[in-house]
């Protein structure tokens, strides 16, 4: 089984609130200081996914990720999960994009790599939280797609996905080659081993430019976006939270159900 | 963009009538044709689906176009996709609006990749540029720490709709509208999915979409057996349980418990939250609650900062003492 699982890098999207600015002039997200990037949770669990198949029935993984300053750190992190391959699109040409122009480029790499029967993403990347790449590389590369999987056994070249619905989730079968995006009720992703640790330490991540995939490049990075950022904003939190005391926490909780009574919340 | 006009509303049903989501998209798309002094359209697609398009026309549609199709009786993405496109070819709408749903999350990105147009997912308001004549959409993102307001630059321009942030106009059964049948086309070898099951996991009690009170436990809850407690809680207030995403990861509760920007979008009168910390992806499923109300024994947790009244301590004694105090107030 040949595996590509699409891995984005992002800022931590579980630092503190407070920790979070934005630059007005430019309307961009200062990362915040010390605080290192991570892969965007949901791409842990697909290359998590992309794993089980591999430890099941062999096969090879090739992470891909598009970015520019990528932290060897970070994006080695499907190389010490277990992965065999990291190809970084890492060229100013690919940035600064929106949905479609990324997946664009995404698509032609792996149309460049040429042999996959599944290709993974995770249900939406934790920075811009839009869930739309996986159905763009499967529309430009003509596959099916599931999104939203937590459960995923492979037979007979067809894959048996169930996939999380509002109330549950439903079981879907799809033909082989296909894309799937992973949501995070498919199980937490495992702790990179120290061999693994090792091992992606010494192994070179292949670097791609645009002019390395067949691509138009009208359609890359900023020259492809469909969509115009106007502005980037901070929503205003309004009102005082009302701290209700007590001489101990058995009072306070008295004084509260008093309070919302009073306040007729209750 | 000349030869678009139109808003179109793209209609979702539960239990053979039309899903709260798309009575709001209605009442949103209303406005947005008004400004842009045009007309709304529905488009349901399925099978049987008898009755919703005068119900659709009820909630403020103009002309509803209908696709019914014993091959869409389930959503796939393989058929769905192109009987929406083979309808906005036809119809050529402006704006295209769905829910923020488990179908709308998969139909409206790939529709739009079809139609080589752009889509705003999960957006919380939407407006006419009144010079452009664009739609602005405005939608949250990293993870609710920020909003960011788009446009599209391609037509059709396509948004879909987070749960709860629209209005559904008043249902008016004399208003009149025009229902349209538009034949699917389908070429069922097209199709490389196949639905095998659909498990619904039954929840006890109300819905927690639908409840006016929601008691919600975080990872501090800490177990099953503390998620039981909130259960007596939110018995007594006739609410429902909700949690943040680590009691559902654990197992305490069901994965279709989880308030938040991956999980349910709810905006009950009370929301209580216990020993969860108000991540900005959580707040993002329940900000529009009208009164919420904290219990967490860190008091510089952010969920204070969004709270109405908080109590700061350990929940394993405030809420055994609050929940026999509310029951005593409200047997009086
Ligand atoms: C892209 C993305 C999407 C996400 N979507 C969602 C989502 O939809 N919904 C969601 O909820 N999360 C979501 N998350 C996760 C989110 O970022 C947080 O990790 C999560 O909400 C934290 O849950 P928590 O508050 O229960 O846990 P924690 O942050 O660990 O907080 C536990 C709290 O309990 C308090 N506590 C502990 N013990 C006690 C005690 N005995 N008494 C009183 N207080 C106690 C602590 O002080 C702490 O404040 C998402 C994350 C990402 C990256
Ligand atoms: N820059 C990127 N590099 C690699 N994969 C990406 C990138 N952007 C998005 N993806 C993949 O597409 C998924 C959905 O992203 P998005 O549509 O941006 O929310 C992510 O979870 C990744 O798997």
């Amino acid at each position: 089984m040949n595996m590509v699982v699409c891995v984005k890098q992002v800022i931590d999207p579980e630092a503190p609130p407070a920790s979070f600015k934005i630059n007005q002039s430019d309307n961009t997200v200062v990362p915040p200081s010390g605080i290192p990037p991570v892969l965007s949770p949901f791409d842990e669990n697909a290359i998590e996914a992309a794993l089980q198949i591999k430890d099941a029935q062999g096969g090879k993984i090739t992470a891909v990720s598009l970015g520019i300053n990528l932290l060897r750190d970070v994006v080695k992190k499907p190389l010490s999960m277990g992965a065999d391959d990291l190809i970084l699109l890492e060229d100013e040409a690919f940035v600064n994009g929106d949905s479609l122009s990324t997946a664009y480029a995404l698509a032609m790499a792996i149309k460049k790599i040429g042999e996959y029967d599944i290709i993974f993403c995770g249900r939406q990347a934790a920075d811009w939280d839009a869930g739309q790449v996986g159905s763009g590389i499967a529309e430009i590369l003509g596959l099916p797609c599931v999104t939203l999987a937590k459960k995923i056994d492979i037979t007979n070249g067809k894959a048996r996905i169930e996939r999380v619905t509002a109330d549950g989730y439903e079981v879907i079968e799809v033909s082989l080659p296909a894309l799937i995006t992973v949501s995070n009720e498919f199980g937490e992703p495992r702790y990179p081993t120290i061999k693994g640790i090792m091992a992606a330490k010494r192994k070179q991540p292949i670097v791609w430019k645009a002019a390395d995939i067949e691509s138009e490049s009208s359609k890359l990075g900023a020259t492809g976006r469909r969509t115009k950022l106007l502005k980037l904003f901070q929503p205003v939190r309004e009102g005082e939270c009302e701290i209700i005391e007590g001489e101990s926490p058995e009072e306070a909780a008295v004084n509260l159900a008093l309070k919302l009574r009073e306040a007729k919340v209750i | 963009m000349a030869d678009y006009k139109g808003v179109m509303v793209y209609g979702e049903s539960t239990d053979g009538k039309l899903a709260a989501i798309t009575t709001e998209l209605l009442g949103c798309g209303r406005k947005l044709a008004d400004d842009l002094g045009q007309e709304l359209y529905a488009v349901i697609l399925g099978s049987d689906i008898n009755g919703l398009a005068q119900e659709a026309i009820a909630f403020g549609a103009d002309k509803v176009f209908t696709v019914d199709d014993p091959l869409l009786k389930d959503y796939q993405s393989d058929s769905y996709t192109p009987v929406m496109e083979k309808v906005v070819k036809e119809v050529m709408p402006e704006i295209i609006l769905l829910g923020q749903t488990s179908l709308g999350r998969d139909l409206a990105p790939r529709l739009a990749f079809r139609l080589d147009t752009a889509v705003s997912m999960d957006c919380i308001d939407l407006s006419i540029d009144p010079e452009s004549k664009l739609m602005l959409q405005t939608r949250s993102v990293y993870g609710g720490n920020a909003q960011a307001t788009f446009t599209s630059e391609s037509s059709p321009q396509i948004a879909t709709v987070r749960a709860k942030t629209m209005s559904s106009m008043e249902r008016d059964d004399s208003r009149k509208g025009e229902i349209i049948t538009i034949e699917a086309g389908l070429d069922p070898s097209a199709i490389r999915t196949k639905v095998l099951e659909k498990v619904i996991e039954e929840v006890e009690g109300i819905k927690i979409e639908d409840a006016e009170v929601v008691v919600a436990g975080g990872r501090g809850i800490g177990s099953e057996e503390g998620f039981k407690q909130l259960g007596e809680l939110a018995k007594i207030l006739n609410g429902a349980v909700g949690a943040s995403r680590p009691p559902c990861d654990n197992g305490w509760i069901s994965d279709s418990s989880q308030v938040g920007l991956t999980g349910k979008i709810v905006s009950p009168n009370v929301y209580i939250a216990v020993a969860v910390s108000g991540a900005s992806q959580h707040m993002s499923g329940c900000s529009g609650s009208k009164n919420i109300i904290a219990i967490n024994r860190d008091p510089d947790a952010n969920i204070f900062k969004a709270s109405h009244y908080g109590v700061v301590g350990d929940w394993k004694k405030i809420l055994p003492a609050f929940t026999s105090k509310v029951k005593e107030l409200l047997d009086k």
